[in-house]
Parts: structure tokens; C-alpha cells; sequence
């Protein structure tokens, strides 16, 4: 898939069936063998076993949790304890001692303030080079607050689900970019960091360091929304902060990979996953190559790699192998 | 170019699921939007201007600068500082100071929220608290001050339940320590002048010219730079010496 795919389909088109031209002859060939071979039932048997006991799995996801509440941690100790390790709020810090700037929030202050301000430049150099590194979007999972408490959300959803009690309520997915150019002109125009105001990024990690404000309404009130009607409204369909770090992600080397070779194809990746639409390639008949990376929008949280049977999809760090 | 075969449109229902959540998309998205630019309400409305920390540019540009990081939160050795809530719209997670409450005393000395500021909303221009400009203190309640009144003041400035700080130059001069724990006994009142960190900011004078008379009354100063210490140390309740956000000194 190209770098223009992969932006294409992160700022929400549709993705489709390759066409014949694009696989590889090994990809093909793969495909091929894969509609020939009948399973018989023992195969078939054994495949819903080994799904069902991949569920059980939470490897990455108890390594993210740590990751993310060590992190968020560090802030409220930080300061509570006056250890200056990581002093601020995740909109901007100083990192013993070094400034970083949230990309999101620095854009909004470039605009509304309009002025190039260098410790934002220092800041958000820093920050862009430092999620390039560990793959743009995993900011979202591996740092964001407000993600932990959308995927708890989203866990008491799925139960409700099962019993029929909610239905999720998709979104387009459309609706993130055109949020994003909004809240981008709002801030140009009004001379406000207008998206500040609702962000439930900022509004958790202040909470959590300067402590409980009544700001926290506008988080319970997407959470209930995300419980009882849409499943992972925010950062699914509208949380700018995801579009700027998939631009980063886009790029970066460290990434989850597809190797269709041992694959189900059952879908069990596609159904834990935040952003279903960058796994598209999993579908039976669908990877172009032997091994590729999934889209820019891939938050790399891992839960697909946790529920994956067959290893078919890996944490990767591009080029690395070649390199050692 | 080969023919695309036609393909036969959707049926009634995914056309009627497409609809919808077109529908949603836009109402939901509305929300989101309109939920952000509600911050603007109180903004329009006609209000008291908060009293920002040391250094903020003009209130536009400062809501506009400030990244709501709170790094001048936590340096400031009073804790003076605090982050508005969702009440302040756009202002929320920009700092403000309660003077009533804590006002900053610069018992930092280097005004280090100035420092920690990584825009530049507290404009690093400033070096000196004397260069400072927060507001300017105005006499609010002339009737109350018991300096005007000739009256003197015994006891914790503003009671043994205020968790208000302040530093004391001659009990610690690198620790401030509540002010309940640091009971007063005056012949005439002179909190207001007694606390002001700023030399040459505020200063009694005599209501008459009868040398009898123990009257006065606080007089501010050009040098003032309203950093609220007054208000805060002011013992009568409510103060009668109160800080005007954003104003400018004038002769009166």
C-alpha cells in the first residue's frame, strides 16, 4: 500500500480490494493455494480453538496500561513530589529540563496567537521526532488518558452488545477531518485555542495533576455517549490530535506488519481493533505482498497482535532486521 | 478504458443506514463543534478580568499564547497560582490567582512562573518583580480600614482557620509558613504596607494635619504592581484594599 493510500484511507475513505495488477506473483500464488485447500472439520475445529484461547491473551495490553499510567504518573508525582522529572500537563512539559509541546496544542496556540513562538518549534521538533521514532499514533494509546478510559467504555459496551442492550452507532469517518479543519479555522479566527476547550486529553491529564475539575463533565458525558451509543465515538470519528499523529505515524519505522502466509482470515484482529479500516488487508484475498505494514492510522496498541493466532501480525521496527 | 459494469443501486435499507449516519456525523460533529465554541459565552459576557500571574501579556494574546500546561502552577513556591474551570470557556486550563486566597508575594524573588512559561504567555521580558504589572490596588472600602479609623490590630491577620501563606523575611527567609502562624500585634494597622513586597508601592499617610490624630490611610503608589499581597493581608472582611485586574496606576 502506498504513502498516499495509507493518508487517503486515514482521513476516511473507504478502503478497497486491491486490483490484480497490484499483488505480487508471490502474493498471488498464496491466494491461490489458500481457495484451493478445503479445511476439514478437525482443521476447522482446531482454528475456532486456537481463536478462542488467543482471546485470552493481553500481553501488549497490560505492557501499554503500565506504559501509559507510568507515564501519567510521572506527572502527578512530579510535581506532588517535587521531582521535576516531567513538569506540565501533556499539553506541553519540560522533560527534566527539555521543552515538549503536544502537536495538537501547539498548532492551536500557532494559530490563535499567531506568532512563531521557539520554544514550541524546540518543543514540537523534539515531540514530532520523538513519536515519529515510536510510530505517531501510538501517542493515542500508549500516552493519551483519555484512551484508557475509552477503551474501559468500550469493554462495558461490547457486554451490552452481546446481551442486545445497545447498538453501536457508526459515524463517517469523515467527520475527524472535518472537525480538525474546523477547530484549525476557529483558532485562526477567533484568536482561541477553541479545541483546548472540550479536549479530553488535556482536561484528564490537568485533572490529574492540578486535580478534579468540573470540565471532567464533558469526558463522563463522551464516555456515556461511548458506552450506551456509539463505540469509540471520540477517537474513532472526531479527536484531531489522532489525525496529527497519524501524519507522523505515516512515516515512522516502528509499526505492526502483516505476513498473510499463516493467516485465518477470520477477522478476530478486525473486530478488537480501534481503527478496523487499516486491517482491511487481512480480509482473505486482500494482501498485495508477503509482508507489509499496516496504515498511518494504526495506533499500535497491539490488541490485534495479542488476539492474532498465528503470528500473522507483529510489532515491527521497519529496516531493522536488514540493518543487524 | 474498459466498461465498468453497472452495478445495480443499494438496497432501500443500506441507503437508509448511509442517511443516517450522514445524520449523526453532522449532529454529533455539531456537538463537538458547538460544545468547543460555547467557550466563547463567557468570554462576550461583561465580567471582572482575573488577575493573571506575574508577566502575562494583554488578556487576548495571553488566552491565545497560553498551551494550559500549568508549568507555573508548580514552581510557585505559595501555590498562588490555580487553573480556571470549565466556567471560564475559553480561559479554561489558563492560570489565574485568587488573591484573596494567595496572592503571589514573590518569595520565589526571580519570578519563576515568568521562567517555567514555555510561550511566552508570561512574557520572559521580565526579569524584576518590580517590573511587574498585574493590576494596580485601589482602596475599596475606605470606611472599613482601620487605619483610617486610627485602629490598631491584634491576632492572625485573617483568623486561625486561613490556609493563606506568606514569607516572612525575618522568620525564614526561603520558607513561607501560613500566616495563622504568625499572629500580629499593631498599635496602628499597617498590614497592607507592612506585607507589600514591593518597595515604595504603598505607604500611610496622615488624614489631617493634626499631629494628634493617629489617623491614616494607605496610599498606592506608582511602584505598585498588583500583585494582590494587600488584599490578602487586609484583616477586615470583606478587604477593604482589593486588587484591579489589568488596570494601570493613576494619580488620584
Amino acid at each position: 500500500m502506498s504513502l498516499i493510500q495509507s493518508l487517503a484511507i486515514m482521513l476516511g475513505r473507504e478502503p478497497t480490494k486491491p486490483r490484480p495488477e497490484e499483488f505480487t506473483p508471490e502474493a498471488q500464488a498464496l491466494h491461490e493455494s489458500k481457495r484451493a485447500s478445503k479445511l476439514t472439520p478437525e482443521e476447522r475445529a482446531e482454528i475456532n480453538r486456537q481463536t478462542h484461547e488467543a482471546h485470552k491473551v493481553h500481553t501488549w495490553r497490560n505492557r501499554r496500561w503500565l506504559t501509559l499510567l507510568v507515564v501519567n504518573l510521572l506527572f502527578v508525582v512530579s510535581y506532588h513530589f517535587d521531582v521535576q522529572l516531567v513538569e506540565g500537563a501533556l499539553t506541553a512539559s519540560r522533560v527534566i529540563g527539555f521543552h515538549f509541546a503536544d502537536l495538537n496544542s501547539a498548532l492551536q496556540v500557532t494559530l490563535a496567537f499567531k506568532t512563531i513562538l521557539i520554544n514550541l518549534v524546540i518543543g514540537t521538533s523534539t515531540v514530532l521526532f520523538m513519536w515519529w521514532l515510536l510510530g505517531g499514533r501510538s501517542f493515542c494509546s500508549w500516552v493519551c488518558p483519555y484512551h484508557l478510559l475509552a477503551e474501559l467504555a468500550e469493554m462495558l459496551h461490547l457486554k451490552l452488545a452481546a446481551k442486545k442492550l445497545v447498538k453501536d452507532h457508526q459515524l463517517h469517518r469523515r467527520t475527524r477531518v472535518v472537525l480538525y479543519v474546523i477547530f484549525a479555522i476557529s483558532a485562526l479566527a477567533s484568536g482561541y485555542t477553541v479545541f483546548e476547550t472540550i479536549s479530553p486529553t488535556g482536561i484528564v491529564s490537568r485533572a490529574m495533576i492540578y486535580g478534579p475539575s468540573l470540565a471532567l463533565t464533558i469526558v463522563v458525558f463522551l464516555l456515556v455517549l461511548e458506552v450506551f451509543y456509539s463505540r469509540r465515538l471520540w477517537c474513532r470519528y472526531m479527536c484531531p490530535i489522532g489525525i496529527t499523529y497519524a501524519v507522523v505515524g505515516a512515516v515512522s519505522p516502528l509499526r505492526v506488519a502483516y505476513t498473510p502466509e499463516d493467516c485465518h482470515h477470520e477477522g478476530e484482529c478486525r473486530k478488537v481493533c480501534l481503527v478496523p479500516h487499516v486491517l482491511d488487508v487481512t480480509k482473505k484475498g486482500f494482501a498485495t505482498r508477503m509482508h507489509q505494514g499496516i496504515g498511518a492510522d494504526c495506533t499500535r496498541c497491539g490488541l490485534c497482535v495479542d488476539v492474532c493466532p498465528t503470528g500473522s501480525l507483529k510489532f515491527e521496527v521497519k529496516g531493522l532486521d536488514k540493518l543487524l | 478504458m474498459s466498461q465498468t459494469p453497472k452495478r445495480p443501486p443499494p438496497p432501500a435499507h443500506v441507503q437508509q443506514e448511509a442517511r443516517r449516519k450522514f445524520l449523526r456525523s453532522i449532529l454529533l460533529g455539531g456537538v463537538a463543534v458547538g460544545g468547543a465554541l460555547a467557550g466563547w459565552l463567557p468570554m462576550a459576557r461583561a465580567h471582572d478580568l482575573r488577575l493573571r500571574p506575574p508577566g502575562a501579556i494583554a488578556e487576548d494574546e495571553f488566552l491565545a499564547a497560553c498551551i494550559k500546561c500549568g508549568q507555573c502552577v508548580q514552581v510557585c513556591p505559595v501555590e498562588a497560582i490555580i487553573l480556571a474551570d470549565i466556567g471560564d470557556g475559553f480561559g479554561m486550563g489558563a492560570p489565574h490567582i485568587a488573591a484573596r486566597d494567595q496572592a503571589c508575594d514573590f518569595s520565589c524573588d526571580a519570578v519563576q512562573c515568568i521562567l517555567a512559561c514555555p510561550t511566552g504567555a508570561l512574557t520572559h521580558e521580565l526579569s524584576k518583580k518590580e517590573e511587574v504589572r498585574m493590576g494596580v490596588a485601589r482602596l475599596d472600602k475606605p470606611d472599613t480600614c482601620l487605619a483610617r479609623q486610627g485602629l490598631g490590630f491584634k491576632g492572625a491577620a485573617r483568623g486561625a482557620g486561613y490556609l493563606g501563606l506568606h514569607r516572612y523575611e525575618a522568620v525564614d527567609r526561603w520558607k513561607p509558613i501560613l500566616v495563622a502562624d504568625h499572629p500580629y500585634d499593631l498599635e496602628l494597622c499597617d498590614l497592607c504596607v507592612r506585607e507589600c513586597p514591593i518597595e515604595g508601592a504603598i505607604a500611610l499617610v496622615p488624614l489631617s494635619t493634626d499631629p494628634t490624630d493617629k489617623r491614616r490611610t494607605p496610599e498606592i503608589r506608582q511602584n505598585c504592581v498588583g500583585c494582590g499581597m494587600c488584599e490578602m493581608i487586609c484583616p477586615t472582611e470583606p478587604a477593604s484594599i482589593v486588587i484591579e485586574s489589568r488596570a494601570e496606576w493613576r494619580r488620584s
